[in-house]
């Protein structure tokens, strides 16, 4: 009989190797899930994993995974912040959305005027509608003690309509015969989140992708209000003590998750996605909470899990198109890794020990 | 607009199918965390359930065999989350996110080729006589099985929980699980066979949800039930009474505002889909002003050498 003992401190090579331990056992049990489809768990497992890094075509797959990868890694870098100090946004997905919509809105307003000023505005615009959004819960959180991940989660739903309403009203494509949908920014050049570098995969989201991670990184380092997350997350009792706010962190980190889910739906719809529509969001702001937490909530670790994650994405299509493998089998297994995850990480806190039952 | 088509008979014996799935997931949720477990992966275990009902019910051409598998399913997803949680010692919010997104993505995978297929219909009960009263017949005394076994879990789960020494022993593992851990209660099998009860609780409700109130299956048709069932449990400060209360506002505004769109409410449809998701979000504030109900334990991890 083996039981399990907690450990004096959390194991540094456990730490490390957890995610690596949890993408290992999720790539066999899925191969498991491929083959039990009807697959090749072996072809199935290259067609997602290796052919868009290094087959044929790669040079084609190379430049969207930092597409993909960008809003998950931005969405993730804000999660993070609260999640380390147990303030757990989960509606991402809705202020992903509303950044994408006040963003394009402003982008929209000014058209066809061609501006340098422009797109910043719509930067601005998008970071604020996520802020606002995710100012909601925390609002009454403070206020009235209201579980954010209940309200955040809600939210997401209003979002969602409020996406579809915005698409066939106020943001219609006015010349676009009735079909629902906005004008395409890619059309509107002063509006358009271009490749920086042509056919590299770099937009602005990526750039503010990469902010994002140097930022959380001095953050969490240096700076104290990195600290007193890092002592709320860890004792609540400590950080009170200590001085934290902790009204004020909660604000803080919901304000700034919201913003950063804000940028990137703003990045999507002005890049990648060119016009708000119904189908616009693609459940980034869902991934994110797997790509958080596979990324130990570290800004470096956010940034691997985010290529992986997004290299999931893109295999997967792969995957849909060329071998018929169902897009559900894609996001089971986006779910089994955050499982695994959790279920490896006991290695982290506790050791495994081996002992004969004793009388107590 | 034309208000007069919206009938008030039919409108509240809708109400009472529209609430049945999220009371039957509230319910078994409101059981684990009275055991101190904070389960946020109720929708995924509605959806799971909901999906395995569905199928099993076209194949064996049997609702009632659809609504045990659906159990079972949401029970087997439930056993996942508890080993990740009371085993492995994960922490419960990110086990119930996992949980949640898992389910989702199962249950589309399963769910592949049982899309515009209609279910063996569930038949209601007609009782003889008072299926036939005027106005609190079709309102009461015409719904099919599961309605009232929704209603009679609420009085057992009530009478279990305050009436017994079963109920007492749940409940002290949820206030305090040292104490009780201390006192040689089993705060591990007791807090398995609680969040075991909440899976099959939710399996049972999604199943409603698929074969009865739309009846079809689609992917994500859950739609956020299991996130307003996780609000109604707090709605209801965890007593069994006030779920069903709860659950028949919550079934009112769905059933309401479906009628509203109906009828033709200059409001746009897309500001009445999302009131069920306001008020919800009204309501948790209201009721978040009293926090001293909440289960002393609720969502901490338990290691018997703390």
């Amino acid at each position: 009989m083996f039981r399990i003992e907690k450990r004096p401190q959390p194991s540094r090579l456990w730490t490390y190797l957890t995610p690596l331990v949890a993408v290992v056992i999720t790539m066999i049990v899925g191969g498991a899930l491929f083959a039990a489809l009807g697959k090749n768990p072996v072809e199935a497992i290259r067609t997602i994993f290796w052919d868009p890094l290094f087959g044929e075509f790669s040079f084609y797959y190379r430049p969207q995974l930092l597409v993909k990868a960008a809003p998950l890694i931005l969405i993730a870098i804000g999660l993070s912040l609260g999640f380390r100090a147990g303030i757990w946004n989960i509606g991402a997905e809705g202020q992903y959305i509303i950044g994408a919509l006040t963003g394009a809105g402003v982008g929209l307003a000014f058209y066809p005027l061609e501006a340098a000023y422009i797109f910043p505005l719509m930067v601005l615009a998008g970071a604020l509608g996520g802020w606002a959004w995710g100012m909601i819960p925390a609002v009454l959180k403070t206020r009235f003690g209201t579980n954010e991940i209940l309200v955040s989660l809600m939210l997401v739903y209003v979002a969602e309509q409020l996406l579809a309403k915005m698409a066939l009203g106020l943001l219609r494509n006015p010349d676009g015969r009735g079909f629902p949908g906005s004008r395409n920014l890619q059309q509107y050049s002063s509006a358009h989140n271009a490749e920086i570098i042509a056919g590299t995969g770099v937009h602005w989201g990526v750039v503010a992708a990469l902010i994002a991670v140097i930022f959380a990184y001095i953050l969490f380092t240096r700076h104290v209000l990195g600290f007193h997350i890092r002592l709320t997350g860890q004792s609540p009792k400590a950080a009170r003590f200590a001085g934290v706010n902790p009204a004020r962190l909660a604000l803080i980190c919901l304000g700034l998750s919201g913003a950063l889910a804000g940028l990137a739906g703003m990045f999507e719809v002005s890049g990648p996605a060119g016009q708000i529509n119904i189908d616009f969001n693609v459940g980034y702001g869902f991934t994110a909470i797997i790509v958080a937490f596979l990324g130990r909530l570290h800004p470096v670790g956010i940034l691997l899990a985010g290529l992986l994650l997004a290299l999931t994405f893109i295999g997967g299509e792969n995957a849909e198109s060329n071998l018929g493998l169902p897009a559900a089998a894609i996001q089971m297994f986006q779910g089994m890794l955050l499982f695994f995850l959790l279920a490896v990480d006991v290695l982290t806190h506790y050791r495994l020990r081996w002992k004969s039952a004793e009388v107590a | 607009m034309d208000l007069s088509s919206i009938n008030p008979t039919l409108l509240l014996a809708s109400l009472i199918v529209a609430s049945t799935p999220i009371l039957l997931a509230a319910l078994g949720e409101l059981v684990v965390e009275r055991a101190g477990v904070l389960n946020l992966g109720v929708e995924g275990m509605m959806i799971t359930g909901a999906i395995c009902g569905f199928a099993i019910a076209v194949n064996t051409g049997s609702p009632f065999v659809g609504f045990i598998a659906a159990a079972m399913g949401g029970a087997l997803l439930a056993l996942l989350f508890g080993v990740l949680t009371q085993f492995a010692l994960a922490n419960q919010v990110a086990s119930g996110l996992a949980l949640t997104l898992f389910g989702l993505g199962l249950s589309a995978l399963l769910g592949q080729g049982y899309q515009g297929i209609k279910p063996p219909p569930t038949n209601s009960l007609d009782i003889p006589f008072l299926s036939d009263l005027p106005i609190l017949g079709p309102i009461l005394f015409s719904h099919d099985l599961m309605v009232y076994l929704a209603l009679a879990l609420v009085a057992a789960v009530w009478f279990v929980l305050n009436r017994t020494r079963a109920g007492l022993i749940l409940r002290a593992v949820g206030e305090n699980h040292g104490a009780a851990h201390a006192l040689g209660y089993k705060v591990i099998r007791i807090r398995i066979m609680a969040i075991l009860f909440g899976g099959a609780c939710a399996g049972l409700g999604g199943a409603y949800l698929s074969l009865v109130r739309v009846p079809q299956w689609t992917e994500g048709m859950t739609a956020g039930s299991g996130w307003i069932a996780l609000a109604l449990v707090v709605f209801a400060s965890w007593k069994a009474g006030r779920i069903l209360l709860g659950a028949w506002l919550f079934g009112g505004i769905s059933v309401l505002q479906l009628n509203l769109q109906a009828a033709g409410v200059a409001i746009p449809v897309e500001y009445l889909s999302m009131s069920p998701y306001l008020i919800t979000i009204l309501v948790l504030v209201i009721m978040s002003a009293d926090k001293s109900r909440a289960p002393g334990s609720l969502g901490r991890t338990f290691h018997a050498s703390d």
